[in-house]
């Protein structure tokens, strides 16, 4: 049972029960976060392999679970490279006009689509060297190296997925 | 049959899959009246001071994990650049690590603009850094440096906010710091008056803040020249014991003895390197 006090600045949610945990959360910025970016059809599937409700790693299933995202940080670090990206292109569109944001973007995707096969890790090289990130280090180089993940997608399934013919 | 599903991919950096099960772990073990364990922090002080020639920063040593100290001579002042030293405050894995980054990526700034580095570059640089993670990264730092516009110190807090002032506190012991600094600093000191004021700074820290203690580091950054003092002071010394438990040789009468030789004889013998690649 899930209370909203709208008489309050903020929005919070809390939950009625009091034996599960209420992440208190200021939900009130979470749609402008989740509205234009990197489409979030629930955040956290309960399904784990095998398609049934993973108890022991995701808790009881609820709606509020697979809504809300589990950490405050977790929205805005997802969407972190496209709020940059998006304020870049605005600050240089607004300092040399139109024309360079356009011949970058065009950049942009001819870089994206220089991929190794869809179950391999790509290095980015063109991309990263695009941006400027070829010469900084952060947290997505060191925690969870993606070339270093121990598990790999079934190569058949995420080539058919890729081409559209699962 | 059971279903495949297509790998997600993860660009990589936090994960954050774990945080609804810690949730409720942690609602589990406090019913229970547990608590979950702490992480190590430097419940500290550290302070700077800019003086004539340059910056001297200084820091306690001692590591606390809850109520217990981890480490009793831990290393609180960083290493940035050549002219660039900071001091850290808070858990003790976040200044490490953060300092680690903005090092490694001040080094490859150096390297593309051809110079040496700036204060002002490594403070925009881990301010940056702290607000992206809104204070969820428990990082209050003393940065302090020369370069070629001069000898600057700034501090900054966990959520990225940034102060730049001619001297500093931060940390659990900040207080009792600040107020040597307040009561005796005066503006272009010498090197021996201000390496002895932050001296006493740190111990007023250390005698009385319960999350501050043991040795006292000193860092003196002046233009070309780094002197990284460590230890400049023991302020506690563990004490020696005066008397000992053990007992004397033939405190206990022997009344029998009886020798038994075991006879072995080598069967095989044989020699297994290690393997030491």
């Amino acid at each position: 049972m899930i209370t909203v006090f709208p008489e309050t600045d903020r929005k919070y949610i809390y939950a009625d029960r009091k034996d599960e945990p209420s992440l208190k959360m200021n939900t009130r910025g979470l749609r402008s976060q989740l509205k234009d970016s990197v489409p979030v059809t629930g955040l956290c599937p309960q399904a784990g392999p095998y398609g049934v409700q993973d108890s022991l790693r995701r808790g009881f299933s609820s709606v509020k679970n697979e809504l809300l995202p589990s950490h405050p940080l977790e929205l805005s670090e997802k969407n972190f490279q496209l709020n940059q990206d998006k304020m870049n292109f605005n600050t240089l569109r607004n300092i040399q006009g139109l024309h360079a944001p356009l011949k970058l973007q065009m950049e942009y995707r001819a870089a994206k689509q220089i991929q190794r096969l869809p179950f391999l890790p790509s290095s980015n090289l063109a991309l990263d060297t695009l941006r400027g990130s070829d010469d900084t280090i952060g947290f997505e180089d060191i925690l969870n190296d993606p070339i270093q993940s121990e598990m790999m997608g079934d190569p058949h399934i995420m080539t058919e997925y890729k081409l559209g013919i699962l | 049959m059971a279903t495949v599903s297509v790998c997600q991919y993860h660009p990589g950096g936090f994960s954050f899959e774990n945080c609804k099960r810690n949730a409720l772990l942690e609602a589990d073990i406090n019913k229970l009246g547990f608590s979950s364990p702490a992480a190590r922090k430097t419940g500290t002080t550290i302070c700077g001071v800019v003086y004539k020639d340059g910056v001297v920063l200084g820091a306690d040593t001692r590591a606390t994990e809850g109520m217990v100290v981890a480490d009793k001579n831990c290393s609180k002042i960083h290493y940035i650049s050549p002219n660039i030293y900071c001091c850290g405050a808070g858990t003790a894995a976040d200044t490490e690590m953060t300092t680690q980054i903005i090092s490694s990526n001040l080094e490859l700034h150096a390297l593309s603009t051809g110079r040496l580095p700036r204060v002002a570059t490594a403070n925009r640089m881990l301010k940056q850094m702290l607000f992206r993670y809104q204070g969820y990264i428990g990082a209050a730092l003393v940065l302090g440096g020369v370069d070629c516009t001069g000898p600057h110190l700034y501090s900054i807090y966990p959520h990225g906010s940034t102060d730049k002032l001619p001297y500093v506190t931060m940390g659990s012991g900040s207080l009792a710091a600040m107020a040597v600094f307040e009561d005796r600093y005066r503006p272009n000191m010498e090197e021996e008056e201000a390496k002895r004021l932050v001296r006493d700074a740190i111990a007023a820290g250390i005698f009385n803040d319960l999350g501050s203690g043991s040795n006292i580091d000193l860092c003196v950054i002046t233009k070309g020249k780094v002197d990284y003092l460590r230890p400049h002071d023991v302020a506690n010394k563990k004490g020696v014991r005066t008397g000992s438990y053990r007992y004397k040789h033939g405190t206990t009468g022997v009344l029998t003895k009886a020798v038994i030789p075991l006879n072995l004889e080598v069967v095989e013998e044989s020699v297994q390197t290690m393997d030491t690649s």
